[in-house]
Parts: structure tokens; sequence; C-alpha cells
């Protein structure tokens, strides 16, 4: 069945498809189409819901936990100062390990405030616990927010996802895209089945203890665990979903990376421009590849460093600042997981992106002549560098 | 059963709040959610919310609970919230034949969760209709982070945000009138009480909300000895103080009609309720007399108010 939809079109729908217990539900751009499609089917009856129009995102993300820990399987959708708004609740949900769905529409974070696209929402909820996969399109917006339940759900992992996607690029472009049926989505994603919760009648529960010091790292190590444990799940809920859409998908994608040695790291829609610079490129004879992170959360380091072992240069491209002055959050992670290679790649980190600004198939040429540069030079030069600015002409 | 208030029988149903608490001694807030939970009937079940607070971190210390029924605590600022989100559940999982029984949701949030931070996600909950009961222990400062003054601490009385100085008397404002906010809501049911006597009004008011549908909103004085600055055994002194002289007057109103609940006998002057009190020790230094005076002007106005209103 293909069907032109928007990312958030598409995300509602599969929404509809779960029919889920609980939503919490707060306008902000880009996400607001998510819960106003949703709104449709409670009003349509095509769904039977608990949908709950809170004051807040705030109250979104706490009524979400409170229906989760009470038992039923809750929903939201959010963006930018929407997200940052929850913050403390992000922590809450993950600590409490209860496996809440949010679709995450990317948009800049304030300040100044900006509607368009960048990571430094999400970037910015990186250590709070929860799984974070990235689409690269509306499919994919779909594809992975069908797939976040069974991967949060299972006793091993119990961590709350955020399902990513651009906002506008793919939140509002209209795609073809295939959807499954109800059925299948259903028989996919089964019923949800907590072992405790808080309306089991023959066992009262107690959520959310004041945690003392000889108790409290022992469940952030549990927390931990159950990080690394969503691994494995993830990759074993992609082969399900695989066997019943004919769709692949892994930790991150890797387009000819065969023999690669001029390689991007990058996350996203992004991916789209680059992968045409990299087929120009190609027929040019350079050997250019390219890595699209699905999962950041948990990070793919071991995997991304087999990836990249053999390659000669990589250039990360950060679509969110991070203020570290060492580079975005996507280099630290990328750098430090090649650490361990015997041969390392030179590694550039180029931030760009960031308010929405585009990149076009031009600058990632540019990006692979500097990589060419560095392979054949051995000279980096500046580690990390902002791409597009007004003011430069530059130099990427 | 007869319908007729009766303590003895009331403290004989199982204990829904245990002992072994870490509240302190002559605490206000353990009276007021033992006495609430009391009211439930013995069949039903609940899910109790707290926000962060004194009660919170002394009634749910890992591994320990003090509670019978269901609990969860998420943050301070979100207790409405969280409760809203319990009873979707319950909604969502009741429809779909998933969940069985009576349960009912009582959030226990103090003044700090409940006037200032938490103050959003209770008007929001409220303003939805969620079936709930929101009750407030109004102990009147911020008691679990060290005494700072709320928006519920009345004016004059010292706390570690409002020290008394030379060109300070304590806090500057008046305290919110939260109870009145709620009314504005046009809930079913709102009611403003206290742990007195044979803890009737309490117990009337607490079963009120339990049972009326829709959500309600208890305001309940939890006097704390510690940052009201008295000794710990004048509890139920103190509150009875707080109501004799109309500083905390009893009422309720449900279905937009308002009601007195209790009209003291005596109304008492007001500093007799600030005197036994360290928080109002400087009110009562030569050349502070205003201030005890317009505390009690205050008072009478209010009051003269709220008797308008309930038509007493
Ligand atoms: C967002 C946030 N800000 C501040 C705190 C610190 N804090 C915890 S409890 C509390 C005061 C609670 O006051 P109140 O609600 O009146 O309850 P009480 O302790 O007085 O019974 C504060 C400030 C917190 N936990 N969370
Ligand atoms: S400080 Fe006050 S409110 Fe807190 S436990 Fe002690 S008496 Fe109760
Ligand atoms: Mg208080």
């Amino acid at each position: 069945m293909s069907s032109p939809l928007s990312g958030n079109e598409a995300v509602a729908y599969a929404m509809k498809q779960i029919n889920p217990d609980v939503m919490g539900a707060f306008p902000i751009t880009p996400s607001t189409e998510i819960p106003e499609y949703f709104a449709q089917y409670v009003a349509n009856g095509e769904v039977d819901t608990e949908y709950v129009t809170v004051e807040s995102e705030h109250s979104s993300m706490s009524v979400c936990i409170a229906a989760q820990a009470a038992g039923a399987r809750a929903i939201s959708a959010t963006s930018s100062c929407g997200l940052a708004l929850m913050y403390e609740l992000l922590y809450v949900a993950a600590s409490c390990r209860l496996p809440i769905t949010l679709a995450c529409v990317n948009r800049a974070l304030s300040g100044p405030i900006n509607i368009n696209h960048d990571y430094s929402d999400s970037m910015g909820a990186r250590d709070s616990g929860w799984i974070q996969i990235y689409a690269e399109n509306n499919q994919e917006a779909y594809d992975n927010f069908i797939m976040a339940m069974p991967v949060g759900e299972i006793p091993s992992v119990r961590l709350p996802v955020m399902t990513c996607m651009d906002g506008f690029i793919t939140s509002h472009a209209v795609e073809n895209i295939e959807l499954l049926e109800t059925d299948a989505v259903r028989r996919f994603i089964g019923e949800y089945r907590p072992e405790n919760y808080l309306l089991k009648k023959e066992n009262p529960l107690a959520v959310g203890p004041y945690d003392v010091s000889p108790y409290y790292m022992e469940h952030k190590v549990l927390e931990a665990e159950a990080m690394k444990a969503a691994k494995a799940r993830i990759l074993e809920v992609a082969a399900e979903f695989e066997k019943i859409s004919g769709r692949h998908y892994g930790l991150f994608e890797e387009y000819k990376m065969e023999d690669a040695e001029l390689v991007l790291v990058l996350i996203g829609s992004t991916a789209g421009t680059a992968k045409a610079a990299v087929d120009k490129l190609r027929e040019d004879g350079v050997k250019a590849g390219l890595v699209k992170i699905r999962v950041f959360r948990p990070f793919p380091g071991e995997e991304l460093a087999r990836a990249l072992a053999g390659t000669r240069a990589v250039a990360v491209m950060d679509k969110s600042e991070g203020f570290s002055a060492n580079g975005g959050p996507l280099f630290a992670e990328t750098r430090s997981a090649l650490y361990d290679l015997k041969e390392r790649p030179y590694t550039i980190d180029i931030v760009y992106g960031l308010g929405g600004r585009d990149i076009r198939v031009e600058d990632f040429e540019k990006i692979f002549s500097r990589l060419a540069n560095i392979a054949q030079t051995g000279e980096i030069g500046p580690v990390y560098t902002h791409m597009g600015q007004r003011s430069k002409e530059e130099t990427v | 059963m007869s319908n007729v208030y009766n303590l003895k029988r009331e403290v004989e149903k199982p204990v829904r709040f245990t002992g072994g608490h870490r509240l302190c001694a002559g605490c206000g807030a353990g009276v007021v959610v033992a006495g609430v939970l009391r009211a439930l009937d013995k069949e039903d079940r609940a899910v109790v919310v707290n926000a962060t607070s004194c009660l919170e971190v002394s009634t749910f210390m890992y591994p320990y609970t003090a509670y019978m029924d269901s609990y969860i605590h998420s943050a301070f600022e979100n207790s409405a919230a969280t409760c809203a989100g319990v009873e979707a559940a319950y909604n969502a999982l009741k429809r779909r034949g998933k969940v069985e029984g009576t349960v009912k949701f009582i959030t226990f949030a103090g003044d700090g969760g409940t006037y200032d931070i938490g103050f959003q996600s209770l008007s929001g909950a409220m303003e939805r209709g969620h079936d709930m009961v929101y009750v407030c222990y109004d102990n009147e400062a911020y008691m679990n982070t060290g005494i700072q003054r709320s928006s519920s601490t009345p004016r004059f009385a010292r706390t570690t945000t409002t020290p008394i100085g030379s060109v300070q008397p304590g806090k500057k404002q008046n305290k919110k009138d939260l109870t009145e906010i709620l009314v504005a809501h046009n809930i079913p049911y709102i009611a403003q009480t206290a742990p007195i006597g044979n803890f009737r009004d309490l117990h009337t008011k607490s079963h009120n909300a339990i049972y009326t549908e829709g959500p309600c909103f208890l305001n309940v004085l939890a006097p704390c000895p510690r940052g009201w600055d008295y000794p710990m055994a004048r509890l139920a002194q103190i509150i009875q103080l707080a109501v004799d002289t109309c500083v905390w007057p009893l009422y309720e109103v449900e279905a937009g009609v308002w009601r007195l609940t209790y009209i003291p006998k005596k109304k008492l002057p007001v500093e007799d309720f600030l005197r036994p009190q360290g928080r109002f020790r400087h009110m009562f230094q030569k050349g502070n007399e205003w201030m005890i005076e317009e505390a009690q002007a205050y008072v009478d106005q209010k009051w003269e108010r709220l008797l308008e209103r309930t038509g007493a």
C-alpha cells in the first residue's frame, strides 16, 4: 500500500494503527500536526485512546510517565522548546524504566527562537537515558515509530524511545511511502504486558522513591546495562520488521563504504543530499562513502569503528553546536569510537545547517576535496569548523 | 453501616498509611495523609501521588514505602499531571477491559508544590476534569529544603528567605488565597479543612472529595513544628487556634454553593495564634504593634467576605 504522506502524517498514521492507551498532546511547530491528525482519529472513533490535551509539554510527559507506570502504553510528540520543557521528566521516565514512545520532530532550540531544523533539541537530551532513533525520510519515520515499542518494552530494555525526524524537511514534505496493514502493525507490536504496574490489583506498586546512596548507583548501573542491551534488541526488532516490510534497518546505514577512503558521518535527511554528492564523486573515481547514523542512543561505537577502519579521512557532520568548544556531539562520539583502532583515519568535525540553513551537493564536494587533501598531506588544519556562515567565503 | 461519623470505627479500618515513616514527630503532614486516606471505603483501591516534599522523601525512601496502596512520585511540580496520567490510564484500560474494580486517585502535595511550582499543572488538571482529588497539605513554606517562603507563607512570617532584619519585617506579602482560586475553576467540590478535634471535618470533606465525580480540591492546614517554631506536642492546639482565630476558616464549596463548616464559638484575636510560634516572635517586640494590627485587619476582612459568601 503506497501513499503520499508527510512525515508528520506518516507518524500520526502509525500511531493510529497502534491505537495506544494514552496520548499527551500539546502543539509546537513543527510537530503540531501529529496531535492534530490524532485528534481527528479520536473524533472519528478510529482510535479509542485516552487523548489528554494538557496545558504544557511538561504535563504531557508527566501524563505519559504516570500512565505508563499505571500499566498503559503512552505516547506523545514534540519539538525543540517542548522537549526542553520536558527535560527533568525525560530523566524520570528513563530511570523509572518506562517505555514511553515520543515522536521528536527536530527543530533548533532557542535562543534566539527559530522554528527550522537542527538537532539541538534531541542532542540536549542525549544523556537522559532515552533510546534515540533518527530517520532520513518519511518512510523511515513511519517504520521507526512502529519498531519503537517492541524495542523499548522488552524486559531486558524497558527504556523510553524517542524517534526523531527532521523538522519541515521530513515532517512537512510529502513523499510516497509504503504503509503496513493495521493488523500487521498490531501483531508486530503485540499487547503491552508489563510485569508490575500501579493498577495491578493483586500487587500494589510504588514508583519513584527517594533513592539513597546505598542503592542509587545500583539503579543507575541497571539503567546503563539496559541501554547496552538495547543495541541487540534494536537489531532483533529490525530483523523481524524486515520480514513484514521487506525493508532493512541497522544501527547505521553504510553507503558505498566497501572500499571508501573519504567518508562522511552524519544523521538524518542530509544523507539524501550527501548520497548525491557521493555518487557524483564516485563517477569521478573518488572513493567516497557515507555512514548515516540511525541509532544515536545507544551509540554504536564498536560497529562504527569497524565500518570506518581502513578509511583515510572522515568528516563528521554535526547539525547542532553543543558548545563544548571541542566539536559537536556526533564528533565527540565518533572520534572516541575511533580511538581503539590500531590505524585511525584523520577526523574533522563540520558543524552545519544550524537553524535550518541549507547544505547543497556542492558543499559536500568541497568537504570531500578537503578530505582528499587531508588524506594526501596528513595536514588536518582546523579540527572543528562551522560551514556556510555569511561572514566567511571559505573554507569548510 | 451507619453514616454517622465515628472516629473509633474509622481508626479500626485497615491502615493505608503506616507508621515507621520519617516525618518529624508532631508533623502535621502525616496526620493529614492518614486522615484523608481513612476516608476511602474499605473495598476501594487507590493510587496515591506525591509531589516532591517533606512528605515524599519521608514516606517513600527506597526500599520502604509507608503506603499500602499503589503510589507514584515523579517530580516537585507535576503531581496533578501525574495523577491525571494515572487516571487517564485507568479510563483507557477500563474501557479495554484490563482493570477491574473501583480505583480512586489522590494527590498529596505541599504548599510549594501547589501554590507555586505545581500551580500550572494543578490548574490544567482541574480544568480538564480528571476524576481525582488533589490535597494540598499546607505548612506555609518550603520545609523540605529548610523553611523558605512560598506564596502560601503569611505576611510577617520569618523564613530563611524572608528573614527579620532592621529594614525587613519577615515576609512582605500576604498569603495567596489558593482555595478561592480553585473555586474559580468551577470544579465540583472544593474544601478548606484541618485535622481538628475528632477529625470529623477532615474526614467528611475527604470522603466528599473522593466520592464526588470529577476534579476535587482540598486545602488542609498541616502545621510544621520546625518551620513554625513551636514545641511539637502542641500540634492540635495550634490548629485549633488557627481555626478559632479565623486565620484558617473551615468551609466548602459544592457545585458553586459556599458553606461554612465551622464557626468559632468565640472568635479569638489573631495574636493568640501568632504568639506561640517563633516565626512570628518579632511581631511582639516593642514598636511592632502595627504588625499585629495589620495581621488582624487582614484576617477580619477575609473573614467578613467569607461570611457574606456563605450567607452565614
Ligand atoms: C524543580 C525542583 N525545584 C526545586 C526542588 C527542591 N525542592 C524539593 S522539595 C521543595 C520544597 C517543598 O515545599 P512544599 O511543597 O511546601 O512541601 P514541604 O516540604 O513544605 O512539605 C523544594 C524547593 C525540586 N525537587 N525540584
Ligand atoms: S520539617 Fe516540618 S513538614 Fe517537614 S517533616 Fe518536619 S515537621 Fe513535617
Ligand atoms: Mg510546605
